[in-house]
């Protein structure tokens, strides 16, 4: 489903303070599978994202999305086959741009734009039923500025954004760490049952070991560009395994 | 009444410049200063073209066209070249400024004599036949209504609503599968399109193109944009673009009557674009101003 094969990538380059943040890095995810990557700050892991969106393009190495080399591809083609949602709720969505308006983009995200008509009959009606998915009663302000939505929901119609075209990934960035403790478990749940009802493969990074614990089907622990632990059991007991390599995880 | 028609036409001509500036300023969120040199380009490119015998209409028509290149330039220079577009819009004006003295071969082109749009209205309105400003007044009306409607139409499209997001949120619209670059070059050439088209129509109801005539356009288009946007307080359609776009025209034919006014009241018109630019400074920093006064005002409140 998702190849990365022996990825390079250092920022910085031939300067005083070059930093090598993988060396020789591969990681393969099966379809189906809801990879959660934990580490601590600095180990890689939104590196990681931004390689796979493409939004950073490797020093060495090759990226296969479904078997087709994904390596060259701008970020805004890649997007055809990766929806993503980011820590900052603010980033995922267009502010001045109406909540239908966020929506028909997004729709379009595998496709080419067009001179027809971004928002008709058809697809508002499509919009509504979406946004009555996410229980937050704004199915019936699809005309208000999406600026006006509180950060929470948001992101909700982010994650709702990122999946209304179906994507082969989808990329959670710590997309809950920017809200209340309310908001994020009510986004967690949203983003469990979206991503079982459609069957999306999904990475996401979270700082929280009882969330990756939770929600992962599959944990993988990054620190320095390496991968330290990639495990399917759920019973692990992280607590001992990072005394043991004297890491430091930000457990909230 | 004569007089006031003509302020309104005035304003309506150079509505077509703040709509050309509004597309990068707020919609695109760029500040371009290729506005300077495409308005002189649209200008002497259609005087050029008249003098060898083109049709007015037609004249126009190819100067907005190849004004429209202006923004293709900046656009390049800011997407691919990475040069912040500031400078990449400087560049390009500056760089116009000699394209436009070769066009015209001088600093000046005069029209005298020559049929204008303005003239052309005679065959079909013949009743009008003396009364310039009127005239004027109509075309720019009609010039307006088009723009404003096929404005309006576009960023309703698919491509348009990707324009507009690509100025208010880039990052989202990568992400969204939006080539940006492309976008922002796109805008870029419509804002320059109708940027060249104001220069041809300044041009042919003033009579000449001058290589100077752009100079201060972007203040009094950004003063337009910020006198206009006062009026949403009162316009407020459904239809968040329409009333964006039906208030550039206001704010253009408002100022006008400022401008007219001050005038009236004595102010010498060498001081206009020092005034020009401290009531644009005080207007775009109105929301930051209205918060000191706030603070200053706390402790009656309180």
């Amino acid at each position: 489903m998702l190849r990365l094969n022996n990825i390079y990538k250092k920022f910085n380059k031939n300067m005083a303070d070059e930093k090598i943040i993988f060396e020789n890095f591969s990681l393969h995810i099966k379809k189906g599978e809801f990879v959660v990557i934990i580490g601590g700050n600095g180990a890689g892991k939104s590196t990681l994202m931004n390689l796979i969106s493409g939004s950073i393009l490797p020093d060495k190495g090759e990226i296969f999305i479904d078997s087709q080399n994904v390596t060259n591809l701008h970020e805004y083609q890649r997007a055809k086959f990766i929806g993503r949602v980011f820590q900052d709720p603010l980033k995922g969505s267009a502010p001045n741009l109406t909540i239908e308006e966020n929506l028909s983009l997004a729709l379009l995200r595998d496709k080419k734009r067009s001179f027809s008509f971004g928002i008709n009959k058809n697809n508002r009606e499509f919009f509504r039923q979406e946004l009555k998915k996410l229980e937050l009663g704004i199915e019936d302000r699809l005309e208000s500025k999406m600026g006006v939505l509180s950060g929470g929901q948001r992101q909700a119609v982010t994650l709702l954004m990122a999946c209304l075209v179906k994507p082969k990934i989808l990329l959670l960035d710590e997309h809950t760490a920017a809200l209340d403790p309310k908001s994020s478990v009510k986004i967690l749940e949203l983003t469990e049952k979206i991503i079982s009802e459609h069957h999306i493969t999904a990475l996401m990074i979270t700082h929280n070991l009882d969330n990756a614990r939770k929600f992962g089907s599959r944990i993988i622990m990054i620190e320095n560009g390496g991968i330290k632990l990639d495990t399917l059991d759920k019973e692990i007991n992280f607590d001992d395994l990072i005394k043991r390599l004297n890491i430091t995880v930000n457990k909230i | 009444m004569q007089v006031l028609i003509s302020t309104l036409s005035q304003g309506l001509i150079w509505t077509i410049l703040t709509l050309g500036v509004f597309i990068t300023f707020r919609i695109l969120n760029f500040a371009d200063m290729t506005v300077e040199g495409s308005l002189t380009f649209g200008g002497s490119l259609c005087a050029a073209l008249m003098l060898r015998g083109v049709n007015p209409f037609l004249s126009l028509l190819i100067a907005g066209v190849l004004a429209s290149l202006a923004g293709l330039v900046t656009g390049i220079l800011n997407t691919k070249f990475k040069i912040q577009a500031i400078l990449a819009g400087i560049l390009t004006m500056i760089a116009l400024y000699s394209v436009n003295l070769r066009i015209m071969g001088k600093a000046n082109l005069s029209l005298l004599g020559k049929s204008t749009i303005f003239s052309a209205i005679n065959n079909i309105l013949p009743a009008l036949n003396s009364n310039f400003v009127l005239k004027t007044f109509i075309i720019g009306l009609v010039i307006c209504i088009i723009s404003v409607v096929s404005l309006n139409l576009f960023f309703k499209t698919q491509i348009g609503l990707a324009v507009r997001a690509t100025g208010d949120n880039e990052q989202m619209m990568r992400a969204l599968g939006g080539n940006t670059d492309f976008k922002k070059i796109l805008a870029l050439m419509i804002s320059s399109f109708f940027c060249g088209l104001a220069g041809a129509l300044i041009a042919q109801s003033q009579g000449y193109a001058d290589v100077n005539m752009g100079t201060g356009s972007i203040v009094i288009a950004l003063a337009s944009i910020v006198i206009g946007e006062a009026f949403l307080n009162f316009i407020k359609l459904k239809n968040k673009i329409l009333s964006s776009l039906i208030c550039m025209i206001l704010g253009s034919i408002m100022y006008r009557i400022i401008i007219f006014i001050v005038l009236n009241l004595g102010m010498n018109p060498s001081d206009l674009k020092l005034f020009t630019a401290c009531i644009t400074a005080v207007l775009l920093g109105m929301p930051k101003l209205k918060k000191f006064k706030l603070k200053l005002g706390g402790n009656k409140n309180a």
